[in-house]
């Protein structure tokens, strides 16, 4: 059974965001998508400072068995990147919402998030 | 990986054994295995230091019996049984189209019934017919092994590890086996078959089985501290041995010249006639076009299956099996290149021309990088 936080938004790229107290989301991958890949061998990042588009590629995410690439969910300035992710991918794996962030946004407009899924409409998505 | 759906997958004998390790079934040329119990990288891992069991019951065993079955086998395949100077000992050859095209490849005991065979599962079907037609008005009759299962046991522990739960009386047999050696334990009829084979570039056993001992016999490997591995790390494993897997790395359109096979083929002495040795003759005289290689990238990304290779001067390629060596921490890859490729070369990896070494394979031996 994947995990699908209640206090997260989603998409059916399967990506996760949290609206942070500052303002800024914070975006990853969801368990069920790690689950899919299996295990994460590589990721690659988008550059701090990147104006990201509403679904572009935003990165790339290897398993041993499939490339599969990442989307910015809503449009937004590139804050931060998860280095630490860079060094371990395999916390993909191991921890998706959590050590397993992958970038954080100023969003270009925080209304963005009201349109995406909830937990409820995510995991009806994906059957759990 | 193939992976073709039908509506009801065949299972193995040891499917409700899968699944209480808390395996992950895929459907895997029409059978339900495991895909993995959990981690593919620990799996990996486990049988490059200790000892895991992979259940292979969906590849097919047949025995070839009948007074012809030696000649026969000399035209069926590309190597020649004529080598296996005394019972036990086995070889690993090609079976060809007439346009010398890899039907499929398998491999061949010589034993005191006869010969055994053992096929790939995804190609059995194909197999059987095409040896069929190959068998009409010989002497030669085919026996389809069905009611064997069949596990394999592998890593740098394996041999102790199995010997520790199979009959102490056989032990020191089974040690006495050399690398591609194997033979029936007990009569034939009771369907105990141990080989010094496997798939991952380590040291281990295939054990044939009948099917309905074959629950109990992977309890007591369980038992004996063999972890189950699935699909997945038998991929990765093979891989970093640089082993060919057929329908990708060759298939009825590539012939074994072009696909790191050439070994397998016995040209002498010149007036075996086996089916496809004239085309192979032929490509030969007129100096074969590709040639199988390695391929490394030491950098990130992952080489992939069907990525294109371009060799600057020369002309280009493609990636027949790509994966992350979990060993090696970076990509490898068997490729088809063209015959004058260098020591070096590049992959279009997702839009990307990247720099990749060209080497000779196996990248892994017995747990070691071995590629220079």
């Amino acid at each position: 059974m994947n995990k699908v936080p209640t206090e997260l938004k989603y998409v059916n790229s399967h990506e996760w965001l949290r609206l942070e107290a500052d303002g800024t989301v914070t975006i990853g991958i969801t368990d069920h998508a790690q689950e899919l890949l299996g295990d994460v061998v590589f990721v690659e990042l988008p550059a701090v400072g990147a104006q990201l588009d509403a679904d572009a590629t935003a990165g790339v995410v290897e398993s041993v068995k499939a490339a599969s690439d990442v989307y910015a969910p809503i449009a937004g300035e590139v804050l931060e990147v998860n280095v630490e992710l860079e060094a371990a991918p395999e916390l993909a794996n191991s921890d998706p919402y959590g050590a397993a962030w992958f970038f954080r946004v100023k969003p270009a407009n925080v209304a963005d998030l009201e349109g995406l899924l909830t937990a409820e409409q995510y995991s009806k998505e994906i059957g759990a | 990986m193939e992976s073709t759906m039908t509506a009801t997958p065949k299972t193995t004998p040891l499917y409700e054994s899968h699944l209480a390790a808390g395996a992950k079934i895929v459907d895997f040329a029409g059978w339900a295995m495991p895909i993995h119990y959990g981690s593919q990288l620990k799996e990996h891992e486990i049988v490059r230091t200790d000892a895991g069991m992979f259940d292979v019951s969906h590849m097919c065993v047949l025995d070839i019996t009948g007074t012809e079955a030696k000649d026969w086998l000399r035209t069926l395949i590309a190597n020649d049984v004529e080598k296996l100077a005394f019972d036990g000992k086995a070889l690993y050859s090609g079976m060809l189209t007439p346009a010398g095209t890899v039907i499929d490849d398998l491999i061949v005991y010589r034993t005191y019934y006869g010969y055994r065979m053992v096929v790939n599962a995804g190609t059995a079907d194909k197999d059987i017919a095409w040896m069929l037609k190959q068998a009409e008005g010989r002497d030669v009759v085919l026996t389809v092994r069905r009611e064997l299962a069949m596990i394999a046991v592998q890593g740098p522990n394996a041999i102790e590890k199995a010997c520790k739960v199979l009959h102490e009386e056989w032990e020191s047999t089974i040690k006495g086996l050399k690398v591609f050696q194997g033979f029936p334990f007990g009569s034939v009829e009771e369907g105990w078959f141990i080989a010094r084979t496997g798939y991952t570039g380590e040291d281990g056993l295939e054990i044939m089985l009948p099917a309905d001992e074959a629950p109990l016999f992977w309890k007591a490997l369980l038992g004996a501290g063999v972890a189950p591995i699935g699909l997945g790390a038998r991929d990765t494993l093979r891989l970093e041995a640089g082993m060919n897997l057929y329908g990708h790395d060759m298939d009825e359109t590539i012939t074994p010249l072009q696909a790191g096979m050439g070994w397998t083929i016995s040209w002498e002495p010149a007036d075996r006639n086996f089916i496809g040795r004239a085309a192979l003759e032929a490509e030969r005289a007129a100096g074969v076009a590709m040639k199988q290689v390695g391929l490394v990238l030491e950098g990130r990304g992952v080489l992939r299956e069907g990525q294109k290779v371009v060799v600057a001067g020369i002309g280009e390629g493609v990636i027949t099996s790509g994966t992350f060596s979990p060993t090696l921490k970076h990509s490898v890859a068997i490729a088809r290149v063209p015959a004058a490729t260098g020591d070096s070369a590049q992959v279009d990896l997702r839009g990307t021309l990247t720099d990749v070494r060209v080497v000779k394979m196996p990248f892994v031996r017995n747990g070691k990088k071995v590629f220079a």
